[in-house]
Parts: structure tokens; sequence; C-alpha cells
């Protein structure tokens, strides 16, 4: 009964791992990591809470049978996807302004003001 | 700027994952893929040209201005293609059923697929994904661009 | 003795998180199993989408139908989301050598 739910417990390790990452670490990359490794986790349980067993994808293209799983949470996870990329983009882009400013990515280094 | 080897096997790769991504996105509507992973791909394609080949030379040959309209573009035609259906409703789709192009009918079942199908579907997928190629292509451009500016400030 | 209580702190994360994943069903609207995997309950917009999708759209593939037809305001924000991070990114990486030389003069 509880490997049933091995998604969901997988969806948990990674979100404590995410968080570890986020809370423990001091480098501005290994941050923006854990941000990414929590939001893979969330889409992941997005796509198994719409898991039907014996489902197949719904896509009816030579299809092998027509029971399927439910589309919407797929269709909402391609969104997320799309605004983690953006997310993540900018993230990096002002790591990188840090860097140039700053010389360090070392988060409690770069608490003071400049001069 | 890489060695021979690389930069000859980028050119000739190039070619190849723009094929693909543009398969992706032409074919959105019936198989897995769309506007936005096509537009990732061929995006992909500007960073293996831009990690290969001297960078000079690539702002050269990609420019941030045409990348930058190439986004315009997808989202203006994005938008307009949601709004002519504004008869009926915001997103309603015009195309489908209409005998037009892409105006196939298709009834409940398993195909093999038509890509004359699915109406204003196949459009917004090529509108999403010059959006998409577009806004990442300028991404690696400009965060290329800042790395190089560093480096300069830094010799 | 601030790594202990961050520690001891994550530990209790993890274990609520992996206390509901092991035991969906008591977390539910009612006690039933809203959580358990390859079981959703509630269906019926699913179903609708999958049966009338290819009738009303066309496309074979549903997940694209929901994407750009029924669920479009969705898809505007994602673009414009995008938009916005790229503009962003721009601002951010902008070029600076013009306005140092001037901070030079």
């Amino acid at each position: 009964m509880m490997l049933l739910n091995l998604p969901y417990i997988t969806v948990a390790i990674l979100i404590a791992m995410g968080i570890y990452a986020m809370v423990y670490k001091r480098n501005l990359i290994k941050i923006v990591i854990g941000l990414s490794i929590v939001e893979s986790a969330v889409n992941l349980f997005l796509v198994s809470l719409g898991y039907r067993r014996g489902g197949i994808a719904p896509i009816y293209t030579s299809a092998p049978s027509t029971y399927m799983v439910l589309p919407t949470p797929q269709a909402l996870t391609l969104t997320s996807i799309v605004i983690g990329v953006a997310t993540t983009a900018m993230l990096l882009s002002f790591c990188m302004v840090i860097y140039r400013n700053y010389g360090t990515l070392d988060s409690r280094k770069i608490r003071r003001l400049r001069e | 700027m890489m060695s021979k080897i690389v930069r000859t096997q980028a050119s000739f790769l190039y070619t190849f994952i723009l094929i693909f991504g543009f398969y992706i996105v032409a074919h959105g509507h019936l198989t897995p893929g769309g506007g936005f992973q096509g537009g990732a791909v061929i995006a992909t394609g500007i960073a293996l040209i831009a990690v290969a080949f001297n960078f000079s030379n690539v702002k050269r040959w990609i420019k941030k201005t045409h990348l930058t309209a190439a986004e315009g573009i997808g989202l203006l035609t994005f938008l307009i293609t949601a709004l002519i259906g504004i008869g009926t409703s915001f997103f309603y789709n015009w195309l489908a059923n209409s005998g037009l192009i892409f105006g196939q009918r298709v009834s409940y079942g398993v195909n093999p697929g038509y890509l004359n199908t699915a109406g204003t579907l196949p459009v917004m997928n090529l509108a999403v994904g010059i959006e998409v190629f577009g806004g990442l292509g300028v991404i690696i451009l400009y965060m290329l661009n800042y790395v190089k500016e560093v480096r300069n400030d830094a010799s | 003795m601030r790594n202990a209580l961050l520690c001891v702190a994550l530990l209790v994360v993890l274990g609520c998180l992996l206390y509901v994943s092991v035991n969906p069903g008591d977390f539910g609207v009612s006690r039933g199993e809203h959580l358990a995997f390859g079981e959703p309950k509630y269906t019926d917009m699913d179903d609708y989408f999958i049966h009338n999708g290819q009738n009303q759209t066309g496309a074979n593939n549903i997940v694209t139908s929901i994407v750009f037809d029924y669920r479009g305001y969705d898809t505007i924000g994602e673009a414009s989301v995008l938009f916005t991070a790229v503009l962003g990114v721009g601002v951010a990486l902008r070029e600076l050598r013009k306005r140092r030389d001037k901070n030079d003069e």
C-alpha cells in the first residue's frame, strides 16, 4: 500500500532536498538550484495527481486505446514549466549582476551596501 | 571560439536542430510537443552556434533586434488570432470544422493524424514557437554578451 | 544552535510531507481517497475534454487543445510572463559601456 504512493513520496523527498539547499547553502547559484528542484517537485506532483491507472497519454494519433489520463493537469504543468524557465533566467541574470558588482556570490558577504 | 572539429560539427548539426524544432512546432496538434517545446529546441541551436563560434562573428550573424522583433511578432500573432474569434468569444476556434485551411472535420476516435486539422491551434503553435525562440535566444545572447564584457573589464 | 534548530524544522517538514503522502486519505474533504495515486475522484471536466475535444477543436492532442483553446487565458498569462522576463533580463544585463565612459569624464 505504501509503495502505491511512490510518486508522492518522491515529491516529499524532492521538496525537502530543495528547501535544504535554499536554507543551508550560501552560494546564490546553489539557492537557484534548490528553487528549481522544488519547482520540479511541484510539476511532478501536478502530473501524478492527474494519473489514472491504466490510462494512456491524451493523444489520439494512433493510440492503442481511448482510456486516457486527465489532460488538464498536464496542460497547467506546461504553463508552470514555462514560468519556471522565465523565473530561473531572471534569477541567474541577477546573480550575474551581483557577481560583477560584488566579486562574490556568497550571500553573507553581499549583505553590505557597496562602498 | 572552439576547435575546428567542434565548429564543423556545430554548423552540421544546426540544420538538423532547426528541422527537428520546426517539426515539433508544426505537429504540435498531432504528437507530443507544441509551440514552447519546439521554440526551446530552436533556441538550443542558437546556444550551440554561440558557444562554438567566435562571439563577435555570432553577434554579426544573429542580431538581438531581429530576435526581439520575432518575439513581438509571435506575441502579436497569437493575440490577433485569438481576437478574430471575438464574435463568439475570445479564443473561439473560428477555423475548426470550417473547411478552410486547417479546417478539416475530425470525429471522435483514434485516427492516424491529419495535418490539415485543428483550426487555429497550428497558427497559435507557430506564433508561440516564434515567440519562445526569440525570447530564449535573446536571453542567451544577453548572458553571453555580459560574460564577454566582464571578461574584457577584467583583462 | 541555529543549525540544530534549522535541522529540526527541516525534519518536521519532511515528516509531515511523508506522512501525508503515505496516508493520503486522512486529509481529504471527506475521509475518502482524494489523493490516492492512480484514482482521481472528480474527473467530469477532463472526461468532457477527452470526449468532445476532437469534435470541437479538431486536434488529436487534447493537451494542446486545452492549452490553446479551452484555457487560452492561461496561455496569454504565460506568454506575458515570458515577455516580461526577457524585458527584465535585458534591463539587468544591458551594456554599461556608455554610462561608465560618461562617469569617467
